[in-house]
């Protein structure tokens, strides 16, 4: 889809462009020095705090206009802030916009990471409400700050070891942390700890920003991204015992549907362009219909 | 068979239609004009415009009628259109003892050089509401103060002091150091008296007014007495480069308050009284003392006192001000977290599984 | 490191508070393996001194020289930040006074004790856990209370969990502030024998603030009386409270001593 007509009296992408200059030399900082969180000057905008300023701004200040533009929250395209977000975009850069994952060139997304693996080229935008990983450790941005210049990361290690204490295990499910590069500890954003291995080495360029917290930080492609674990506690990701309802795939994030007040509950993609792109291929579950022929589940 | 709801896009603009339809209420009511919030809403006007960082009293107005009257959501509006402003000129410094005051008055002194002025203010009504408002047309004419001569000199109370050496001095840090300016550069600890300053004005009244409460009440006690609070008109000057001069560009209308408090004294410096400052745009009374109060907490550190209440700790004031921000985040819990909760419903699930097979194993054990 | 080098050498170390003077004109060497009690009244100096020499108070004047294990003596007031914290929660220990100052509170003892190991990177959940065990043990808390938290334990028991927390790394210095403050008597006496056991055991050399002479004999083989924040008279423990030389101290123990 394409809207050509932008918002009058704003510039392109809304932000007058010596803002996105230092949003950009923001950025670089943070590409030189992957996973360090480089202070910026946040710009109020017109979406409130906490519902993805720093996104935002970071797609306005890299987005131009022959770029192909994708909005998630919660893997799917068509969740209301994505939707609000996408439009925003469409108004005020006039940009093509796209569900496939294929097709974009510049993902924004919030708390998900597609399936379909991301490539060179691509850009991935994550929408990051708390930016430091040490925050509930430590309260204190001064001293928050000092650890991570000495690299004093140890107390991260005390709570997951609290975890196992307690629970058998690590008992982070999202958000979970990670060092990258082999220096700087990083929070990834409240993706699931299910998306986590995909940040690894990937061919696409990763920027995070957080708006309110006045934050940018990078993971530049081929990066190392490691989950912290124990030797004997290896990081491990979600597995469920079912496949999803609509096109049977068992190796994506799965989101809950309640169907009943009985407790009857449902499992689908929550990638909804996976979901969708496989539905086509012919891939039906247990609940779907095919679109095309239909085919039994595999 | 289960299809994954869709149109996320029609809903929302069903959402903004409901929205000016509530807005606009009952249609046989004339619409509210700008005119008449601007004129007859003036105190929720002059909020928007203090916590919005605007002096506009039209768009703050426009901000109202489009807010239906929520003023945080009216600041929210005002921001984010500011935001988007260029950048002509720093103004130079307002001089807020040349004002044309409109209300002065002091709780140190009993007289004092230019007098006290109760101008217009709720603090002696009787709150009782007023049954006459209720019938359109009831009109009252206000009579000028008779004492009011607003030509005459006002000394500040501070300045008066300031002639026996018994008030700090007030300095910046640096002369020739520019301003921070907050909407262009993130905030950085530990955060200097302009920053700090900046933060407060934007920072939202209510939260103020508590801080301010707490220090009264013993978190922080800083033994404040109201030196002085005038509201009035000041002129704003600016110096175009071309012409290296200052040049009256405007008047505006701002409230401020200088909080006088007690200091014992430090190893480096004798006893003497020392500031708190506020100051906000239009009349803002309330905000402007309550600003004062917790500039004076922060300043703990520098002066060597212990820092133990929350007013005094610049972090937690300073990130915790803005209610644009802190509005934004609370509701942003109302955005979609299914993701997460997903991961946590797994986790919960699984340890109460394990927990299971652990009793059970026990049982058969025995 | 050698044996001719001290481990610790304090040259003419002051710390001033304005006009107040906190304690001045301070030199010794402390050798390894060594234990140097400091002792005087409350507002002495003696605290202000131990957090100089700990480096957790910048003194005024003068050097405090560490023989560290990599690179020699070395005055720890010019090292980079980040090695003086490396140094502080590997080579050296710190026990407070209150035990609530020196532990996490909100996690287990397990965690309290395996946290310099993590700091310093250990990555094997079972060995973290084991060594916590091995050091639980040593100072006499019973291993089924790992998982408990310090809140839950007696005063004597977080003053002993505290101390195995410093000691895990192995370190080489251990600063102590009153030690036993705060603990009743028995439970003083029982504290006093286990550190005195340790010290021995491995070898540590030591820095002990107390104002309780009872607790120096006990410790320390040197002593250094302090007032007003200078010291007044230093020597050998037994030397100095059996055959005190200046008033002051003559005062300190016929006032303690005598029944």
């Amino acid at each position: 889809m394409s809207a050509t007509e932008t918002l009058e009296g704003y510039n392109f992408a809304y932000l007058d462009e010596q803002t996105k200059r230092m949003i950009r030399r923001a950025i670089l900082k943070a590409v030189a020095v992957p996973g360090y969180q480089v202070p910026f000057g946040s710009r109020e905008m017109p979406l409130p705090y906490g519902w993805g300023t720093g996104g935002i701004q970071i797609t306005a200040s890299v987005i131009s206009a022959d770029d192909t533009l994708k909005v998630i929250d919660q893997g799917a395209d068509d969740t209301t802030n994505a939707v609000s977000i996408r439009r925003f975009f469409a108004r005020t850069a006039g940009v093509d916009t796209t569900e496939k994952t294929e097709d974009a060139s510049l993902i924004q997304t919030r708390h998900r990471i597609p399936e379909r693996a991301l490539k060179e080229g691509q850009i991935l935008v994550y929408q990051v409400p708390i930016p430091e990983p040490l925050r509930w450790l430590e309260p204190r941005e001064t001293e928050t700050r000092k650890m991570h210049a000495l690299e004093e990361y140890g107390i991260m290690h005390v709570k997951l070891y609290e975890d196992i204490a307690r629970f058998g295990r690590i008992a982070t499910a999202y958000d979970y942390p990670v060092l990258v590069n082999g220096r700087y500890l990083m929070r990834p954003s409240p993706i699931p700890k299910f998306d986590n291995p995909k940040m690894d080495n990937m061919p696409a360029l990763q920027l995070f920003g957080a708006g309110r917290e006045k934050r940018i930080y990078a993971v530049p492609p081929y990066t190392d991204v490691k989950s912290l674990d124990f030797d004997d506690h290896p990081f491990e990701v979600q597995k469920w015992d079912d496949c999803c309802a609509l096109c049977g795939a068992e190796d994506s994030y799965l989101d809950e549907v309640v169907m009943d007040d009985k407790g009857r509950r449902m499992f689908v993609c929550s990638d909804t362009d996976y979901c969708e792109e496989r539905r086509a291929q012919g891939h039906v579950g247990p609940l779907g219909t095919s679109p095309g022929t239909p085919q039994a589940a595999e | 068979m289960y299809v994954a709801v869709k149109g996320g896009e029609k809903a929302i603009e069903n959402a903004h239609r409901l929205l000016a339809e509530e807005r606009r209420g009952d249609r046989q009511v004339p619409e509210l004009t700008i005119a008449q919030i601007k004129s007859q809403m003036t105190l929720a006007v002059d909020r928007v415009m203090t916590e919005g960082s605007l002096y506009d009293r039209d768009l703050a107005a426009l901000a109202i009628k489009q807010a239906r009257g929520d003023l945080m959501e009216a600041i929210f509006l005002l921001r984010a259109f500011r935001t988007t402003l260029p950048r002509f000129a720093m103004s130079e410094p307002i001089d807020t003892t040349n004002m044309k005051a409109r209300r002065r008055i002091s709780s140190t002194y009993k007289d004092l050089p230019g007098g006290q002025m109760l101008g217009p203010t709720f603090d002696y009504t009787h709150r009782l509401l007023d049954f006459s408002l209720m019938d359109d047309g009831n009109e009252t004419q206000a009579e000028q103060d008779q004492n009011a001569d607003p030509d005459a000199d006002l000394p500040r109370v501070t300045t008066i002091l300031n002639h026996e050496g018994l008030i700090e001095q007030e300095r910046p840090d640096d002369e020739d150091a520019p301003v921070v300016d907050l909407t262009r550069e993130p905030l950085d600890f530990p955060a200097g008296r302009d920053a700090r300053l900046q933060n407060l004005a934007r920072g939202d009244e209510g939260f103020l007014l508590s801080m301010g409460y707490s220090t009264q009440r013993g978190y922080g006690i800083t033994h404040p007495f109201a030196g002085e609070i005038r509201m009035g008109e000041v002129e704003v000057e600016i110096v175009p480069e071309d012409l290296g001069f200052p040049v009256v560009i405007g008047e505006i209308t701002v409230t401020e308050c200088e909080m006088i408090n007690q200091f014992k004294g430090s190893a480096t410096q004798p006893p003497q009284f020392t500031r708190g400052y506020g100051l906000t745009f239009g009349h803002g009374e309330r905000k402007a003392m309550a600003m004062a109060l917790v500039d004076r907490a922060m300043r703990a550190k520098e002066l060597g006192e212990e820092v133990v209440a929350p007013a005094q700790d610049e972090e937690f004031v300073l990130y915790h001000s803005d209610n644009v921000e802190a509005s934004g985040f609370v509701q942003h819990l109302k955005l979609p977290h299914y993701v997460d909760f997903q991961g946590e419903l797994e986790m919960v699930r699984n340890l109460r599984k394990e927990q299971i097979e652990q009793q059970q194993m026990l049982k058969a054990g025995e | 490191m050698s044996q001719d080098t001290p481990l610790l050498s304090v040259q003419n170390v002051g710390k001033d508070y304005g006009e107040t003077i906190g304690c001045t004109d301070v030199s010794f060497d402390l050798w390894p393996g060594e234990v140097l009690g400091i002792v005087g009244e409350s507002g002495s100096g003696k605290t202000t001194l131990l957090n100089c020499l700990s480096a957790q108070l910048e003194p005024s004047r003068g050097k405090v020289i560490y023989d560290t294990r990599a690179e020699g003596p070395r005055n720890i007031f010019e090292m980079t930040e980040s090695e003086r914290r490396l140094l502080m929660r590997t080579d050296w220990g710190l026990v407070r006074q209150n035990p609530r100052d020196g532990l996490r509170l909100g996690v287990s003892a397990g965690a309290n004790v395996g946290e310099r190991l993590m700091a310093v990177g250990a990555r094997h959940y079972g060995d973290i856990r084991q060594e916590a065990c091995d050091w639980l043990e040593k100072v006499e808390i019973d291993t089924g209370r790992i998982d408990h938290l310090p809140s839950t334990f007696s005063g004597g028991m977080q003053q002993r969990l505290q101390i195995a927390r410093n000691l895990v790394t192995n370190p080489r210095l251990v600063f102590m502030d009153e030690p036993t403050g705060g603990l009743d008597v028995s439970v003083q006496a029982r504290l006093l024998d286990l550190l005195r056991g340790l010290v021995t055991r491995l070898g540590l050399s030591a820095v002990v603030v107390t104002h309780d002479l009872a607790v120096a004999r006990l410790l320390a083989h040197r002593l250094m009386v302090m007032k007003g924040g200078h010291v007044v008279e230093q020597g050998l423990t037994d030397q100095v409270l059996d055959d005190p030389q200046h008033a002051y101290t003559q005062l300190l123990v016929s006032s303690i001593l005598q029944p």
